[in-house]
C-alpha cells in the first residue's frame, strides 16, 4: 500500500482542472453574486472616523460635538466624487432629504475661507437624530436592504420590515409574472411534449429517430437564431398570419408579437426538448404489455392511460417540468425580443440593474431570489422522487 | 360439448407475410385447449386476435354465438396472462388484483372480498401489500393468474405464461393451473411451444405449423396417432422411416422400405397399396434383445451409443440403412456399443403417416 498516497495525489491532480473550473465558473460567481447582494460598504468606506464615534452613540440623543467633528473630518477627506455620489444615493434612499443636506454640507466644508464650527451651524437638520440614525444604520458592512427590496420589502425607521410603497413595488409584480409565464410555458410543454413523447416511444426504427431528431435539432441552433426566427414568423405580415388569413380563419392579422402569446409560443418551442426527452426516456422503460394488459382487464384506453401509463411516467413529467420551469424563469432574450413591455421577466430587471444602473447589489439580490426559487423547486422535486416507491 | 368460441376462416397478414391462413377452430365451454407450435407458427397471433390486440385480415371470431371482431379488448371480458406477467409495477399485489374489479365498478367491500379470495386461491394472501418487484417470478405469475381470474372472465387466455420459470416451478404451476381449470370450470386457451406442457394440461391440443393447424385432438391422439410428419416429429421424439405400401390386409399394412426391409404396421382408415408413406415408431416402443424376438417386426441392428439419462436409457442404433433411437426402461441391461441386437416392435407400435 506504499504507492497509494502517490496514487491519490495523482488522481487529485487529474481532477484539478475540474475543481479549478468549478471554482472559477460556479463557486466564485455564485459567491460574488451573493456577497454583492448583501454587502453595503458605500458609506463605511468614506466615513471610517464617524464609524468609530457612532459606535458609542445611544441612537436617541442629539449628536454630540465629537460625532460632528468626526463626520466633518471624514467628509473633508473625501476626494472621490463617484464614491461620494454612491454614498449620498445610499443615504438618501434611507432618509429623504439627505441629498440636499449633503450637497449643502460639502459645499460649506469646501469653503476654506470661512470654515464652519460644526455641522448644525451649516444646517439645522444635523440636529435631528434621524439623519444620524440613517448614517449609523448604513455603516454596517452587511445589509438585507437589497434582498428585502428584491421582494418589495424595506425597513422603517425602527428597523421593522414593512412593505415598500406601491410606486416602488415593481419587483414582486415582475417575479409573479415570471413565475406565471414559466408555469404557462411548462404547461404548454407538457401538453405538446407528452403526446409527442408517447408517439415517439410507440414508433420504431427511422420514424422514431426522425421524431427525436426533430426535437433535438433546435437544440443545436443558437437561442438567438431561434428567437429571431420566431420574430419573423410571428410578425403581422409574417408566415403564420399570412397563412391564417389565407385560410380565412381571421380577417385581420392576429397580434402574435410583442405580447404574451408570442412569448409563450417562442419559449415553448425553445424549451420543448427539455420536456420531451425526459418523458420519452421514462416511457421507453415502461414494458409494452402493460397497456394491453390493462385493456384485457377491462380498462378503457383513457382509464388505462390514467391508471397505468401516466403514474409510471410521472417521474419523467416531473423532471421535464422542473427543467423547463427552471430554464424559463431565467429567460431574457426571448421576452426581450418577442414580448411587449408588460412581458419582461425578472432577468430583464436584473440586466437593467447590472448593466443599466450599475446597481450590483440589487442585481445580485434578484439573482439570489431566482437561485432560492430554483433550489426550493429542486428540493421539492428531490423529495417527491425520493418518496416514489421502488420499481422493478 | 357446445361450441363456445369459433374461429371462422381466419386469415392474418403482417404486411406481405401470412401468419395465419384460413384457419378454423372451435372451442367448447369449459375446455382447456393448447395451441402448440414452434415460434412463428401463428399460435400467438391467433391468441392476440382472440384477445382483441390484433384484428384478423379476414374471417370472423365468434364468442358465444356473436362475432367479436369489432369489440374492443376492454369489452371482450377475457382474462389474459402474459409471458412476462405484465403486472403494474406501481401498484401492490392487492391493487393489481383489484384493478379489473375497479374497472367494472364493483363495490369496494365486494372488491376486497374477491381480492382476498383470489389471493387465497393462488396461496399468496400474505403478500397482498408487496409490490410486484418484491416477488419471485413464480409468485408474480400467480398474481398475474389471480388478476386474470378474479373478474370471472368468459375465457382465460394464456400466452406462454410459464416460459420464464425454471423447470421445477413450471411443472408445479402446470398442475396448479390444471387444477384451477377443473375446479372452476374455466375455458382456457393456452399458447405454448413446450409439447410436454401441452400434453400435461390440455383437454385438446392444436398443433400449429406455418399458420395452419396440422392436427387437433386429445394429448393421446396427437402423440399416439400423429396425422402428419410434422406432428410426429414436433410432439415427442420419433423414428421416421420412408417406404411404399406393398399390401393392405384388414387392419394391417406391409410397408417396404427403401432397403427392401418390410415392416408390418397397424392401419386405420383407407390406404391404397403402392403409395409412398412415412412410418413413425416411438423410441419407447422399441425393445432390444440379442436374439430375434417374437414380435411382428424385428430389425437386426447394432448399438452405436448408449446413454444413461436417469429415468431412461437412450440407445442409438445403427445399421447400414436405418438409424433408430430406442428409449429403454432404466432397469434394462446396458448394451455396450458394437453389440449386435434385434430391435423389435409390434404392428400397433407403428403409425403410418400419409404424405
Amino acid at each position: 500500500m506504499s504507492g497509494s498516497p502517490t496514487r491519490t495525489g495523482r488522481s487529485l491532480l487529474l481532477l484539478a482542472p475540474l475543481f479549478a473550473f468549478l471554482v472559477a465558473f460556479f463557486v466564485w460567481p455564485l459567491f460574488s453574486m451573493v456577497s454583492q447582494s448583501v454587502s453595503d460598504t458605500a458609506v463605511l468606506r468614506l466615513l471610517p472616523h464617524s464609524a468609530d464615534v457612532l459606535a458609542a452613540w445611544d441612537r436617541l440623543s442629539p449628536p454630540s460635538p465629537a460625532m460632528q467633528a468626526a463626520l466633518m473630518e471624514d467628509l473633508r477627506a473625501v476626494d472621490d466624487a463617484q464614491a461620494l455620489g454612491d454614498m449620498v444615493r445610499r443615504l438618501n434612499s434611507a432618509q429623504s432629504g439627505f441629498r440636499t443636506l449633503m450637497s449643502k454640507t460639502t459645499t460649506a466644508l469646501a469653503d476654506t475661507d470661512d470654515p464652519p464650527a460644526d455641522l448644525v451651524s451649516i444646517d439645522k437638520r444635523w440636529q435631528k437624530p434621524e439623519f444620524w440614525l440613517a448614517i449609523a444604520n448604513a455603516l454596517s458592512p452587511l445589509t438585507d436592504r437589497n434582498l428585502l427590496a428584491a421582494v418589495d420589502l424595506g425597513r422603517d425607521a425602527q428597523g421593522a420590515i414593512e412593505h415598500l410603497p406601491p410606486d416602488e413595488s415593481v419587483n414582486r409584480v415582475i417575479l409573479v409574472r415570471t413565475f406565471w409565464i414559466s408555469a404557462l410555458v411548462t404547461l404548454a410543454c407538457i401538453c405538446i411534449g407528452y403526446p409527442y413523447a408517447m408517439i415517439a416511444a410507440s414508433l420504431g426504427g427511422w420514424k422514431r429517430d426522425l421524431m427525436l431528431a426533430a426535437v433535438l435539432l433546435p437544440l443545436w441552433t443558437s437561442l438567438l437564431v431561434r428567437t429571431a426566427a420566431w420574430f419573423i414568423l410571428l410578425q403581422e405580415q409574417g408566415l403564420i398570419n399570412d397563412l391564417l388569413q389565407w385560410l380565412r380563419l381571421t380577417d385581420g392579422p392576429v397580434p402574435l408579437i410583442f405580447n404574451r402569446t408570442g412569448v409563450i409560443i417562442a419559449m415553448t418551442h425553445v424549451l420543448l426538448p427539455f420536456m420531451v426527452l425526459p418523458i420519452y426516456s421514462t416511457l421507453i422503460t415502461i414494458p409494452g404489455n402493460l397497456m394491453p394488459a390493462a385493456a384485457s382487464l377491462g380498462a378503457h384506453p383513457f382509464r388505462a392511460f390514467l391508471r397505468v401509463l401516466l403514474p409510471l411516467s410521472l417521474r419523467g413529467v416531473a423532471s421535464g417540468s422542473l427543467l423547463v420551469f427552471i430554464s424559463a424563469i431565467g429567460y431574457y432574450i426571448t421576452p426581450a425580443l418577442i414580448g411587449g413591455p408588460g412581458d419582461q421577466m425578472i432577468s430583464s430587471i436584473i440586466a437593467f440593474y447590472a448593466i443599466g444602473s450599475a446597481n450590483w447589489g440589487m442585481a445580485g439580490a434578484l439573482g439570489v431570489v431566482l437561485l432560492v426559487a430554483t433550489l426550493l423547486l429542486y428540493s421539492v422535486y428531490a423529495r417527491l422522487s425520493a418518496e416514489e416507491p421502488g420499481r422493478s | 360439448m357446445a361450441e363456445f368460441i369459433r374461429f371462422d376462416r381466419i386469415t392474418k397478414f403482417f404486411g406481405a407475410l401470412c401468419v395465419v391462413e384460413n384457419l378454423d377452430l372451435s372451442i367448447a365451454k369449459g375446455e382447456f385447449v393448447s395451441l402448440l407450435g414452434p415460434s412463428g407458427s401463428g399460435k400467438t397471433t391467433l391468441l392476440m386476435m382472440l384477445a382483441g390486440f390484433e384484428s384478423p385480415t379476414s374471417g370472423a371470431i365468434l364468442v358465444d354465438g356473436s362475432a367479436v371482431n369489432d369489440v374492443p379488448t376492454h369489452r371482450r371480458d377475457m382474462g389474459v396472462v402474459f409471458q412476462s406477467y405484465a403486472l403494474f409495477p406501481h401498484m401492490t399485489v392487492g391493487e393489481n388484483i383489484a384493478f379489473p374489479l375497479q374497472m367494472r365498478g364493483v363495490a369496494r367491500a365486494d372488491t376486497a372480498e374477491r381480492v382476498r379470495r383470489a389471493l387465497d386461491m393462488v396461496q399468496l394472501s400474505a403478500l397482498a401489500d408487496r409490490r410486484p418487484s418484491q416477488l419471485s417470478g413464480g409468485q408474480q405469475q400467480r398474481v398475474a393468474l389471480a388478476r386474470a381470474l378474479v373478474f370471472e372472465p368468459r375465457v382465460v387466455l394464456m400466452d406462454e405464461p410459464l416460459g420464464a420459470l425454471d423447470k421445477q416451478l413450471r411443472e408445479q404451476m402446470q398442475l396448479d393451473i390444471r387444477d384451477l381449470h377443473r375446479r372452476l370450470g374455466l375455458t382456457i386457451v393456452f399458447v405454448t411451444h413446450d409439447q410436454s406442457e401441452a400434453l400435461t394440461m390440455s383437454d385438446r391440443v392444436a398443433v400449429f405449423n406455418k399458420g395452419r393447424i396440422e392436427q387437433i385432438g386429445t394429448p393421446r391422439q396427437v402423440y399416439d396417432e400423429p396425422g402428419t410428419r410434422f406432428v410426429a416429429e414436433f410432439i415427442g421424439e420419433t423414428n421416421l422411416v420412408e417406404g411404399v405400401v406393398e399390401a393392405v390386409e384388414g387392419q394391417e399394412a406391409t410397408v417396404r422400405l427403401a432397403s427392401g426391409l418390410r415392416i408390418v404396421s397397424a392401419v386405420t382408415g383407407d390406404l391404397a397399396p403402392g403409395g409412398p408413406v412415412h412410418l413413425s415408431i416411438r423410441p419407447e416402443r422399441i425393445q432390444l434383445a440379442e436374439t430375434p424376438a417374437e414380435q411382428r417386426n424385428c430389425l437386426e441392428t447394432e448399438v452405436a451409443d448408449s446413454v444413461y439419462q436417469g429415468d431412461h436409457l437412450r440407445v442409438q442404433l445403427q445399421n447400414a440403412v436405418h438409424p433408430l433411437v430406442a428409449k429403454l426402461d432404466r432397469r434394462s441391461r446396458e448394451f455396450p456399443p458394437g453389440t449386435k441386437v434385434y430391435a423389435a416392435f409390434s404392428s400397433g407400435d407403428c403409425r403410418i403417416i400419409r404424405p
